[in-house]
């Protein structure tokens, strides 16, 4: 059972964009910016104050790549593997990231929860490839050695 | 402060104009994407805090104090190239000058030699075969380009209305509003030959011809900001640099076709172009430049943006506008097309963020300029991201029918490294390649279908002899099966086999009947999958099996990759001449695959090696390499 807190922060975010079927995407993207997923009792609440269905919501839910229902970690590390990113090499980053997170192809997020790795199509700096991005930050020019210095520092930052 | 009248934004021009002149100075940091990455605006608030510190120095300006001669520092819109950032340009009137790989704490020594002073720094000065260029449009990287789509970037605050107006901007608005028809607008992106620089390349004006021939009366108009391709970020360097322009390109678009409601669709990758154009956004509304009774006329346009949830296909028109009716992004059957039944059913313009950038000018300057420019088909310019082994990457934009040559070679300084040119990607993920023998085909719309590969919306990717094409067809095909959206089986099923058989390839285990399979396969998509995404899909597959194919027959036949990027034809050997004998690759080794004696050269068991390169990355005298 979700907190009372969290009915209030949605009917906020519905009265932002309106009560109709259009808002679904926004509003689920303004839900998960706030609580970094999207939990499924807040989307059946919010299908229904927009006046579509349950399954419809959910269908809209999990065709897009972005949106989650499992909780993300406090930083979501995405790594770039744009055309111009993977022919610099962005395999072994994604390795070395997996490797010091103990993380794989399956399990995206730390049992901290404080790391979430996931893969990018392309970040649009591929001036500066391989790229990583960290929440809305690019760092350019990333080694499979910088990349572990990177999440070092910001484990220190998030603890 | 409203602008209400034609009169009241001329006003405003003279006086934003004068602002500028009125500067003694203006530091112009690049805060596009690729220089934000690298520290651009630490530079930006470092800047601030030593004017501001500098006796006798007013930072910003006062407006109405005549004698002071403020220095501003703004940021801009990429200023091209990325590569060498974080750049910074320092304007004096109409002299500028270009400062490349500007760090925090170089900031002091350029505000005192080059604000203050007027030095010019070598060691922030772009070098090419050992000459400097100092000015910005003298580096050879910028002295070939056309720039229109572009000609703001750089050069402006992205975020300040009044230098946007004083450059010029919303003059075609204002032309259009009180000079010309809303007929007389399309017919002039129509002899203006203006094609979508999504990839496509349909006319606009035709397009828009179609719309205003409906007999429905609520029309919009559609930015396509979802700019998927990957490898692909000129439309992100436009929405971010010049968020105005783009504007004002759809509000023409808008008078044009009697909309009053436009929708900017953009990739949820690009939280910069998405602050910039809510800002713009905003802006506008507050003097009245979007809104009701726009200058005091009967046209009225409301602008909204729509953020993306990362599915590639939305790029893809019918599959843009079901997001942004709040439904799962998947095309759909056409016809009906878009400009008769479109965003919720109604007659819709839907263009490409590059091709509304291009029309204010072709409103301002008239079709017959426009059409000087570029080659008869496809006239006008084109921007392109330039990546990959590329000596300079970053952000052109050039008159259609320039060589690969050209751009490359002239442009982007060559490979990186001195490599050797083996190919180059582009049209992204709908593309193809190109090689050494079509260096001299002018990039158009046109000549480049010929050879296979669609210019699309500009990705372009060098490829060196490092690059296995296998691996790239590989690589595209897997991004193609993922952002496949499922709705039609040709697409959906035949990406995947096709991704299996490239898989099974690159794997060592492939059979020469594949490559007929995968033809077969490929051809099959082309024709029938449903839109214009799944049709283009196989094509890095085509392509790669024209070009290249000896590697793929390399690749199933030697089990031999010779760029030596494929795992399973990796090769792990030891040099007797470096290795000492220290057993620390055998220690290292998880499988047990290394065996040797103390002292003396070590040796390798291929076929219980599991490339996983942890000799290699061990191995303290590099006595370990990779043999193809």
């Amino acid at each position: 059972m979700l907190d009372q807190s969290y009915y209030r922060k949605a009917d906020e975010i519905i009265a932002h964009y309106g009560r109709k079927a259009s808002s679904l995407i926004p509003i689920m993207q303004d839900i998960q910016g706030e609580y970094r997923y999207l939990p499924g009792e807040l989307l059946t609440y919010v299908a229904a104050e927009i006046g579509i269905s349950e399954a419809k919501a959910y269908s809209v839910a999990t065709f897009y790549e972005n949106f989650s229902f499992e909780a993300k970690g406090k930083y979501i590390i995405k790594v770039c593997d744009g055309t111009a990113c993977h022919v610099k090499k962005s395999g072994p980053i994604l390795e070395a990231l997996h490797k010091t997170l103990g993380l794989s192809k399956k399990k995206h997020t730390t049992d901290d929860m404080l790391f979430t790795v996931e893969t990018v199509s392309c970040l649009g700096a591929c001036g500066l490839a391989p790229t990583v991005m960290v929440n809305e930050d690019v760092y350019p020019r990333m080694t499979p050695e910088s990349v572990v210095e990177l999440v070092e520092k910001l484990r220190g930052e998030g603890n | 402060m409203k602008i209400q009248t034609r009169e009241a934004l001329q006003q405003l021009r003279a006086a934003a104009q004068a602002t500028i002149d009125n500067y003694s100075c203006r530091i112009l940091v690049c805060a596009g994407t690729g220089c934000i990455a690298t520290g651009s605006q630490k530079i930006y608030d470092k800047m601030v805090d030593i004017a501001r510190d500098y006796p006798n120095v007013t930072v910003e300006f006062k407006p109405h104090d005549a004698d002071a001669h403020p220095i501003g520092i703004k940021r801009t819109g990429c200023q091209g190239i990325c590569e060498l950032g974080p750049l910074v340009r320092i304007q004096k009137g109409d002299k500028v000058i270009q400062l490349v790989r500007v760090k925090e704490e170089d900031c002091q020594e350029v505000f005192e030699r080059c604000v203050l002073g007027d030095e010019v720094l070598d060691h922030h000065t772009y070098c090419q075969n050992g000459k400097f260029y100092p000015k910005p449009e003298e580096i050879p990287f910028m002295a070939k380009q056309t720039r229109i789509a572009l000609e703001n970037c750089g050069k402006l605050d992205a975020e300040s209305l009044e230098e946007y107006i004083a450059a010029g901007g919303f003059s075609a608005l204002e032309k259009a509003l009180f000079e010309m028809q809303p007929s007389d607008v399309v017919d002039t992106v129509d002899a203006a030959e203006l094609r979508g620089r999504g990839g496509g390349g349909y006319p606009a004006g035709r397009k828009w011809k179609q719309v205003m021939r409906q007999k429905e009366t609520t029309r919009y108009v559609v930015c396509n900001g979802d700019e998927g391709d990957p490898g692909a970020f000129m439309d992100g360097s436009v929405m971010e640099g010049d968020p105005f322009r783009l504007i004002e390109g759809m509000m023409l678009a808008a008078y044009a076709v009697s909309s009053k409601d436009g929708y900017i669709y953009v990739r949820a990758e690009y939280p910069n172009s998405v602050a910039r154009l809510s800002h713009a956004i905003a802006r506008l509304e507050e003097v009245g430049l979007l809104g009701d009774n726009i200058l005091g006329t009967d046209f009225s346009f409301r602008l909204h943006i729509n953020r993306g949830a990362g599915a590639f296909v939305c790029g893809e028109g019918s599959a843009l506008t079901a997001s942004i009716e709040g439904n799962r992004g998947m095309p759909r059957v056409k016809p009906p097309r878009t400009v008769e039944k479109g965003l919720w059913e109604k007659p819709t313009v839907l263009n490409n963020v590059e091709t509304f950038a291009n029309v204010p000018m072709i409103i301002l300057r008239g079709a017959d300029w426009y059409r000087s420019i570029g080659t008869t088909g496809s006239p006008g310019t084109k921007t392109f991201s330039l990546t990959g082994s590329i000596e300079n990457t970053g952000l052109i934009e050039v008159p259609m029918g320039t060589t690969l040559r050209e751009i490359i070679f002239d442009i982007g300084g060559g490979l990186k490294d001195g490599a050797t040119f083996k190919a180059v990607q582009i049209g992204g993920p709908s593309g193809g390649c190109l090689t050494e023998e079509h260096l001299d085909v002018p990039l158009d719309f046109d000549s480049v279908k010929k050879y296979g590969a669609i210019v699309g919306s500009g990705g372009l990717v060098v490829m060196d002899e490092h690059t296995c094409m296998v691996e790239v067809a590989r690589f595209f095909m897997s991004f193609t099966q993922r952002e496949s959206c499922g709705k039609c089986v040709p697409c959906r099923e035949g990406t995947k086999r096709m991704l299996e058989i490239l898989e099974k390839i690159v794997a060592g285990e492939g059979e020469l009947e594949d490559l007929d399979r995968l033809e077969e396969l490929a051809e099959m998509v082309k024709s029938m999958a449903l839109c214009g995404l799944g049709k283009s899909a196989p094509l890095p597959v085509l392509s790669t099996l024209r070009t290249f194919r000896d590697e793929y027959v390399e690749h199933i036949v030697d089990h031999k990759c010779r760029a030596k990027v494929c795992t399973a034809m990796r090769h792990y050997r030891i040099n007797p001449e470096f290795c000492k004998g220290c057993g620390k690759c055998a220690k290292n080794c998880p499988v047990g695959a290394i065996t040797g004696q103390r002292k003396e050269c070590y040796h390798i068991d291929t076929n219980l090696c599991i490339k996983c390169d942890a000799c290699r990355d061990n191995c303290a005298f590099d006595a370990i390499y990779v043999d193809a």
